[in-house]
């Protein structure tokens, strides 16, 4: 099954929740630091998380490029595409 | 208008004000005008027991460890003013690694000029660009620092789960068969004092190939039947590839330094940066690291100390404390809810001449606020009695007791 970047998004949007303290609208250009106040230990968490849902590696690598939701969704997406 | 380097800072220039609020005391400021013994200082003219310094043995004021450290002193001078590669190897730096060795009855052991160059070193050469080094959710800053120099790919697995290290691992190696990988643990984690299940996380690393390195600085000294740490006190050593460790608690002095029976290790003294490109350690602190560690290997001062630690632990415990910590480590833990009272509470045992860690978010796990204690074994029972009477009445002051 490939997933196009629409349902990565959606699926991810709905992952962050449970790291949404202060009830923000989650949309592609939510930051984690800015909007969401996450700190670098929480969104190593959040990227857990997200990479058991999809059942692959987010190198920790890549964290400094993650700025947003949908830069996230982005990374899962290329990932996903390299597995496959 | 171009920027200020430093305005990325103002955040945390803000939070750091704050703590300076709450009166004269500041936890990052604070200096000890004079010390008296392992476990107490002079801190603004006032006597105060030490209560947090990872002194598990005690060995700073050991008399053999001082008169070694006298002798290098005087025979080989104040410092090598080399790297270990260039006029910075003495007998005393070889003579610590024989010393290791035989510690660890180990095949080759690397000193570093402090633990977390260790860590750094290692990790950060072992690994290379194909590899990848798996570590622990709640590992040191020296860990991740290690990871972030090196060029592997960094994937966390969460703290102390082998089930969710076997399941990156298994993804790993789904994507690629051939790669190299270090599993990366420590025996203690330093904030609650819990141990590894290294068994269960080295044989998930070994089901996968892949290489497993135990950080015991927390643990060197404190367990094991002769001292080595958490491996030996779980009897795993022989899962174990690297052990890493430090000689700032335990040992008493300052240094770092990764033993193995790689048949290739001696290698990291060619490429490893932070290994060649630092200064070596000087030669007072290479002996005295030498006399601590011929005399940890025979001592029962872990049974001291655990004792002391499991007295303070019940006694908070008892107190109605929330603990972060059970008494089967150094550490000693009260959780506080919120940061501002850490702060306040930390200020309030000072002015009891009492100095425990205030230890907050992002040092600590799951965003915690610690009054942190590590005990030595040098720590006398009215010590711990005062720590305690102290607690309880900073506690009921601040209404963290009812």
């Amino acid at each position: 099954m490939t997933l196009d970047t629409t349902e990565i998004l959606d699926q991810i949007c709905e992952l962050v929740a449970p790291f949404n303290k202060k009830g923000v609208t989650i949309t592609a250009d939510t930051t984690f630091a800015s909007d969401l106040e996450l700190d670098s230990l929480s969104v190593m968490d959040m990227l857990a998380a997200i990479e058991d849902h999809f059942d692959v590696t987010v190198p920790l690598n890549i964290l400094p490029d993650l700025e947003t939701v949908g830069q996230v969704a982005e990374a899962i997406k290329r990932i996903l595409d390299e597995e496959n | 208008m171009t920027h200020d380097l430093f305005d990325k800072f103002d955040n945390i220039i803000t939070e750091y004000k704050k703590l300076a609020e709450g009166g004269d005391l500041n936890p990052f400021t604070v200096s000890m005008d004079a010390v008296i013994s392992p476990t107490e200082a002079i801190i603004n003219g006032k006597k105060t027991i030490l209560a947090g310094t990872n002194n598990y043995m005690g060995m700073t004021y050991n008399q053999e460890c001082i008169m070694a450290a006298e002798d290098a002193l005087r025979n080989f001078g104040t410092g090598t003013t080399g790297s270990r590669v260039l006029n910075g190897t003495y007998y005393g730096h070889k003579k610590l690694e024989e010393t290791l060795k035989d510690f660890y009855d180990a095949d080759h052991a690397i000193v570093f000029s402090t633990g977390y160059q260790a860590n750094l070193g290692v990790i950060s050469t072992v690994a290379g660009p194909k590899d990848y080094v798996v570590i622990d959710a709640d590992s040191h800053a020296s860990i991740y620092d290690g990871c972030a120099m090196g060029n592997a790919t960094v994937v966390r697995f969460a703290h102390n789960n082998p089930e969710d290290l076997e399941k990156r691992l298994a993804r790993i190696r789904r994507k690629d068969p051939d790669a190299g990988i270090l599993v990366v643990i420590e025996g203690v984690y330093s904030m609650l004092g819990d141990q590894a299940p290294i068994k269960e996380l080295a044989t998930a690393a070994k089901k996968h190939d892949a290489f497993v390195l135990v950080d015991e600085a927390h643990s060197i000294g404190v367990f094991g039947k002769t001292g080595r740490g958490v491996a030996q006190e779980q009897n795993v050593e022989h899962l174990v590839d690297f052990t890493v460790g430090t000689f700032s608690k335990s040992v008493g002095t300052v240094g770092g330094y990764c033993v193995s029976n790689h048949p290739k290790f001696e290698t990291l003294r060619l490429v490893c940066r932070p290994y060649v490109f630092t200064a070596s350690l000087p030669p007072s602190v290479v002996a005295s690291a030498t006399k601590a560690l011929e005399l940890i290997k025979d001592s029962n001062l872990r049974v001291k100390l655990l004792e002391n630690s499991m007295r303070l632990n019940k006694g908070l415990a008892n107190a109605g404390f929330n603990m972060g910590t059970t008494g089967e480590s150094p550490i000693a833990a009260i959780i506080i809810d919120d940061k501002q009272t850490a702060i306040g509470y930390w200020q309030n045992m000072m002015k009891e001449g009492v100095y425990v860690n205030l230890a907050v978010p992002p040092a600590t796990p799951n965003g915690l606020n610690l009054m942190r204690c590590s005990l030595s074994a040098a720590h006398s029972f009215v010590q711990i009695d005062y720590m305690l009477e102290k607690f309880i009445a900073v506690g009921k002051k601040l209404n963290v007791l009812s």
